[in-house]
């Protein structure tokens, strides 16, 4: 059985453990294939145990960057059957097709991985009041917890994630990464921590256009599942990883933070820290705290978000994990060690670490421009959001009660 | 015995794996004492239980729990170290031209560290001491955040900034510092002592190998005295003793 809901949750197999990260990206949003990251993660090869791999690339599908690009694992032939019928059901596929995969002696019972460029179905989506990402969110939850043998591995746009269970080196071979052009990409290779191995649970963790890679393993986990869990998010991949992807998701797309605000939030300073702060700062901490308790994300952690803004890289506050950053001309490289940037960029200087609890930050050189050039005032909509009005114009119970 | 300078004696690692290339190393030095390492990559464990005598140069960057129980030997690396150097290390002396990464000297129990740039988090943490093992760990550069966690034993002098959460835990041992903490980076459980006469001998010592390792390579303002040094011990015998008692 590939997914089902009575999978045990995080934490109820405990397999203990350590993991290796890497990022690579080019700010000016030149590409680049994934031979320098294959590379970088291979050097890390004993980080992990084999047990996961993984790879998020940004900017591969430029022919399609408008349709939503899904990666779909299948484990069996009616699992694909009924997946096709679900998103022909809510979304008009431009494209479909395997996935290219080459063999590899090392990956053993690989799925069947499919990918779909397609489109929320127009009408669906205006009738669902959502917009298209939240409307696309629901589906993608849909088809992890009801369709049995099928996972989505990705779901954004002009990006895509390729993982599964084997060495990061084996499986970027597998999906033949050396084939894609992207401008940023990220990877991992697993050593799982309390939990075992399996496809879906492979990083990257994605969903929408967020990619998470993560080292380390989060003792908050159960508080912040029960947090996302209210705003609809699933937490059921046996992963806790997904907590820190749906975080992300939360606190900056529905909740309108800026990235570094969201990472802030989930390393928050601590209370000792909030008293030596000025009144105005502390006032400001505090509440941040107090309403966003449990989105604290506690335990040891290094981590890389990838979105089509670019890369945020954060430690624990107690930086319990070690994460290398080093620049170069318009390049960025991040990995768990410096011999895995100087690897493949020996002239990269100023090779540093990221400090615990404060997060790195580099976005695209359009993405920059933008938010130069943006007002810092809220934005007025200037017209109503689409679901705040109907067809009908809106009616209250009571004086429908009065008239009959 | 001076050892000549031939090409047997350079072993170039590339990307090889730590344990073919450990094993080389440790062949190699069956035969000679000095073994210089090339284009090192990440390779884990070098130098690991060096003995006296052996001295191990290495070019590149050397992968996490370098010279881990060294035992007398002495490794100089000509550029960064990564994570956990001379973790549990015996005896033997550690030169690093360059900075490391975090938990240096992790539970160290005798012999040097010298790091001429910055530390990252916990160098120190857990260093311990008896009779005459005494560990000591120098950096020239700025530490991370929980410098001497836990410590029990030895001497850490720094010539850089302090981190925060400094010596969280200490029981044991000596801090020297030329930066004051701020005030909220000390634990209730530590004080600022005056120097004594010892104190002071120490630190002109350790100032001067620091030198003598970086010579020609460091800022100019490495200190001569210990004038404008701290010393940070425990306050007392047990500082945490109250801890969870109440």
């Amino acid at each position: 059985m590939f997914f089902r809901e009575d999978r045990p949750r995080e934490g109820v197999v405990r397999i203990p453990s350590g993991c290796a990260i890497a990022g690579i990206m080019d700010r000016s949003g030149g590409r680049h294939d994934g031979t320098d990251i294959l590379r970088s993660i291979a050097l890390m090869h004993d980080r992990g145990n084999g047990l996961g791999g993984g790879f998020a690339a940004y900017g591969i599908y430029p022919e399609y960057k408008e349709l939503y690009a899904f990666h779909i694992m299948y484990e069996c032939q009616e699992a694909r059957a009924q997946t096709e019928a679900y998103l022909d059901t809510y979304f008009m596929s431009e494209k479909q097709e395997r996935i290219p995969t080459q063999d590899v002696a090392s990956i053993k019972n690989p799925p069947d991985i499919w990918r779909y460029f397609a489109a929320p179905h127009p009408m669906r989506l205006n009738m669902s009041g959502f917009d298209e990402a939240e409307y696309t969110m629901q589906h993608v939850f849909h088809i992890n917890s009801h369709i049995d043998g099928a996972f989505v591995a990705s779901s954004g746009k002009d990006m895509g994630a390729f993982k599964g269970v084997g060495y990061p080196e084996d499986i970027g071979a597998f999906y033949r990464i050396e084939d894609y052009q992207a401008w940023a990409w990220t990877a991992h290779g697993r050593f799982p921590t309390n939990t075992p191995g399996w496809w879906g649970g492979a990083h990257p963790f994605t969903l929408l256009n967020w990619s998470v890679v993560h080292n380390g393993e989060i003792s908050s986990y159960d508080a912040n599942r029960r947090y996302v869990e209210q705003f609809g998010y699933r937490c059921n991949l046996q992963t806790d990883t997904e907590v820190i992807t749906y975080l992300f998701d939360l606190l900056t797309r529905r909740h309108g933070f800026s990235q570094q605000m969201a990472a802030h939030i989930m390393t928050a300073p601590s209370w000792d820290e909030i008293d030596r702060m000025d009144a105005p700062c502390a006032a400001f901490e505090t509440a941040l705290r107090s309403v966003y308790a449990s989105a604290l994300v506690n335990g040891p952690f290094s981590v890389i978000l990838g979105s089509e803004e670019g890369l945020l890289a954060i430690n624990d506050r107690l930086k319990l994990r070690a994460l290398m950053v080093a620049e170069h001309d318009r390049m960025v490289y991040l990995a768990s060690e410096q011999a895995a940037i100087e690897v493949v960029c020996p002239e990269a200087a100023s090779i540093r670490s990221i400090e615990g609890g404060v997060p790195f930050v580099v976005q695209l050189d359009e993405v920059v421009a933008r938010e130069q050039g943006a007002s810092g005032e809220n934005i007025q909509l200037e017209a109503p959001l689409a679901h705040e009005i109907g067809v009908l114009p809106p009616r209250r119970k009571e004086v429908d009660h009065v008239r009959s | 015995m001076q050892e000549r300078d031939t090409a047997q004696d350079v072993l170039s690692l590339g990307t090889s794996h730590f344990r073919e290339a450990n094993e080389r190393i440790r062949d190699q030095l069956e035969r000679v004492d000095r073994l210089t390492l090339e284009e090192v990559f990440a390779q884990r464990y070098l130098g690991c239980a060096l003995p006296q005598g052996k001295h191990l140069a290495i070019h590149g960057t050397p992968g996490n729990d370098m010279a881990a129980y060294l035992d007398g030997g002495t490794i100089e690396v000509f550029g960064s170290a990564q994570d956990q150097i001379g973790n549990t290390m015996n005896d033997g002396e550690v030169i690093i031209h360059g900075r490391c990464g975090d938990a240096a000297g992790y539970a160290m129990r005798g012999g040097c560290i010298f790091i001429r740039d910055d530390c990252g988090w916990r160098a120190g943490i857990n260093m311990k001491e008896y009779q005459d093992k005494q560990p000591i760990i120098v950096i020239g550069g700025d530490a991370g955040s929980f410098l001497g966690e836990y410590m029990a034993g030895g001497t850490i002098l720094l010539l850089g900034n302090p981190g925060d959460h400094l010596a969280t835990g200490m029981h044991g041992g000596v801090i020297y510092l030329r930066e004051p903490p701020s005030t909220h980076a000390l634990s209730s459980g530590i004080t600022i002592a005056p120097l004594a006469e010892e104190d002071r001998v120490r630190i002109e010592q350790l100032l001067g190998r620091y030198r003598a390792c970086f010579a020609g390579e460091v800022r100019a303002n490495i200190p001569a005295d210990a004038e404008e040094f701290l010393k940070l011990v425990p306050a007392s015998s047990r500082p945490y003793a109250s801890l969870y008692a109440n």
